[in-house]
């Protein structure tokens, strides 16, 4: 379980986010939306860790990891797989060394056996494994690279808690739509909580069924699809009302009539 | 008023950037002593450093051995004292510019090889990536870094010193007519304990320059790549004065401490 509790943080003199507080159950899959720049990624740096907040509390089942030393939050991140933005695949090892990662330096189970795991972990991602395992990430599409990176995550203590920092940007509709299958397969199939940023609104909508939005630096709204159909909210408004003017016609009427 | 003002925040901001130096600094010391310690890395990375920039220091080596000999030969010359060219060779190129000559050279080359690495990570997330698998960045990538260049710097340094020597010898035998025998006589007699001290110290703190200022410029680059940019060309710069400045103090204080034995 991860809960924010008026969690406040700024980058020097610049805030980020002010009392933000919001909780995730296990097993809940929840899309942190919001402009460029409101903050949303920061809350999943907070929640790895990398990052303490100048105010409030972040708690990963009952434990507050801002105050934590690194030793012992480098246990509870064993808890938390992290797909960082574009990947953040090591640009000098290969597919299989990056998706291996962990278990080649955490462990000391052979060659062989970390072999297999990554080919099965790769044929999980829905990527051939025979194909990329030597590549680079470079020699990779934009998608393929999200895949390893999910695949990277997944691999490293079997999660219970996944953190995607927009995994679909930059990505075409086909890789899009392969990184969202992904993302709902691991939640249906291992039954891990999830919290995705994004400022892609489709693609959120097919991640979540619940939905954070950030509004500089603060919670703007927070509660399910139908909801947010009906939030008069200003700022979440603000947020929606170009993504409704992008849409016309057909498009239209499937996706964001009513919002 | 503008005037002052600006100097006083330049002020404030070089003492802040020097402490953040300081501590970082003092991690990545601390770090060294830590375990896992990554074998693989570090013989990656000596290789890298020392295998790379072999052909740069011999060219400097021979290039600036034959330079200065030439210009000391005719100096020598005026006062009939052009046997002494070994001697005055070996005193300068082991005591000054051999350690001067790698220690800027592997600045130039690798501080900016390590800074430029370094940021590319950060600006990718590849260092948070590390954090998240619970991998210490310090320990696993500015700790073997750090290692390569205590070994490999002085290392490289007395082979520059041995090609300045020799390249310097061409001139003297062949521009200066100064005979074989003597000019090794006289580089010889030089090769004593006060001289090769100097000459190995100065390499052994110029490595801990490179690998504190290439990584922390590394590790707190900002601003996607145009930020890397600046940081390697900030690295570079910093590790370069830095050297020249330590190096006249190694020189002051050490002279003043073993004076007898040079």
């Amino acid at each position: 379980m991860i809960e924010l509790r008026e969690v406040s943080f700024s980058y020097s003199d610049k805030p980020v986010l002010r009392n933000v507080s919001f909780r995730v159950e296990p097993s809940e899959a929840v899309v942190v939306m919001g402009p460029s720049g409101s903050g949303k990624s920061t809350i999943l740096r907070l929640i790895l860790g990398l990052e303490n907040p100048q105010q409030g509390q972040v708690l990963i089942d009952g434990q507050d990891i801002s105050a934590l030393k690194e030793k012992t939050k480098r246990e509870i991140r064993k808890k938390i797989g992290m797909v960082f933005q574009e990947g953040a695949l090591f640009d000098s090892l290969t597919v299989g060394e990056n998706v291996g990662y962990y278990l080649l330096e955490h462990t000391k189970l052979s060659f062989e056996a970390i072999s297999h795991r990554v080919c099965q972990m790769l044929g999980f991602v829905g990527l051939n494994a025979d194909e990329v395992v030597d590549k680079l990430p470079e020699q990779l599409s934009g998608g393929m690279r999200g895949r390893v990176a999910i695949g990277r995550a997944l691999l490293s203590t079997d999660p219970k808690i996944m953190l995607y920092d927009e995994p679909t940007t930059g990505l075409d509709p086909q890789a899009t739509d392969k990184v969202l299958d992904l993302i709902k397969k691991l939640h249906q199939e291992k039954s891990v909580s999830s919290i995705a940023v994004t400022h892609q609104i489709v693609d959120a909508f097919a991640m979540a069924d619940r939905f954070i939005v950030i509004y500089e630096g603060e919670v703007a709204f927070d509660g399910s699809l139908a909801e947010l159909r009906n939030c008069q909210d200003d700022r979440v408004r603000a947020f929606l009302d170009p993504f409704r003017a992008s849409f016309t016609g057909v498009a239209r009427r499937g996706f964001v009539d009513g919002l | 008023m503008q005037i002052l003002r600006a100097i006083n925040n330049w002020l404030k901001n070089f003492a802040y950037e020097l402490q953040r130096l300081f501590f970082f600094s003092l991690r990545m010391l601390a770090a060294l002593f830590g375990q896992p310690f990554y074998v693989t890395e570090t013989l990656e990375q000596m290789y890298l450093i020392g295998v790379g920039s072999l052909y740069l220091l011999v060219l400097t080596g021979v290039f600036a051995g034959q330079g200065l000999a030439l210009a000391f030969s005719v100096e020598l010359a005026d006062y009939g004292a052009k046997s002494y060219l070994g001697r005055i060779m070996a005193i300068a190129i082991i005591r000054e510019l051999g350690p001067i000559l790698a220690g800027l050279m592997i600045a130039a080359r690798v501080a900016a090889g390590i800074t430029a690495e370094i940021g590319a990570m950060k600006s990718s997330n590849q260092l948070d990536a590390m954090i998240a698998f619970g991998i210490d960045p310090i320990r696993k990538i500015a700790v073997p870094r750090l290692i390569a260049l205590v070994i490999m710097v002085p290392a490289l340094t007395i082979i520059c010193d041995a090609i300045a020597i020799l390249g310097a010898y061409f001139v003297a035998v062949f521009v200066a007519h100064v005979t074989s025998t003597t000019y090794w006589t006289n580089v010889r007699g030089r090769l004593i304990f006060g001289n090769i001290f100097i000459g190995l110290l100065k390499p052994f703190v110029f490595s801990f320059i490179i690998a504190f200022i290439s990584c922390y410029k590394g590790f707190t680059s900002e601003g996607g790549t145009k930020g890397v940019g600046r940081a390697t060309t900030n690295s570079v710069v910093m590790a370069s004065i830095t050297i020249l400045i330590v190096n006249f103090f190694i020189t002051k204080v050490i002279f003043s401490l073993i004076k007898g034995y040079l």
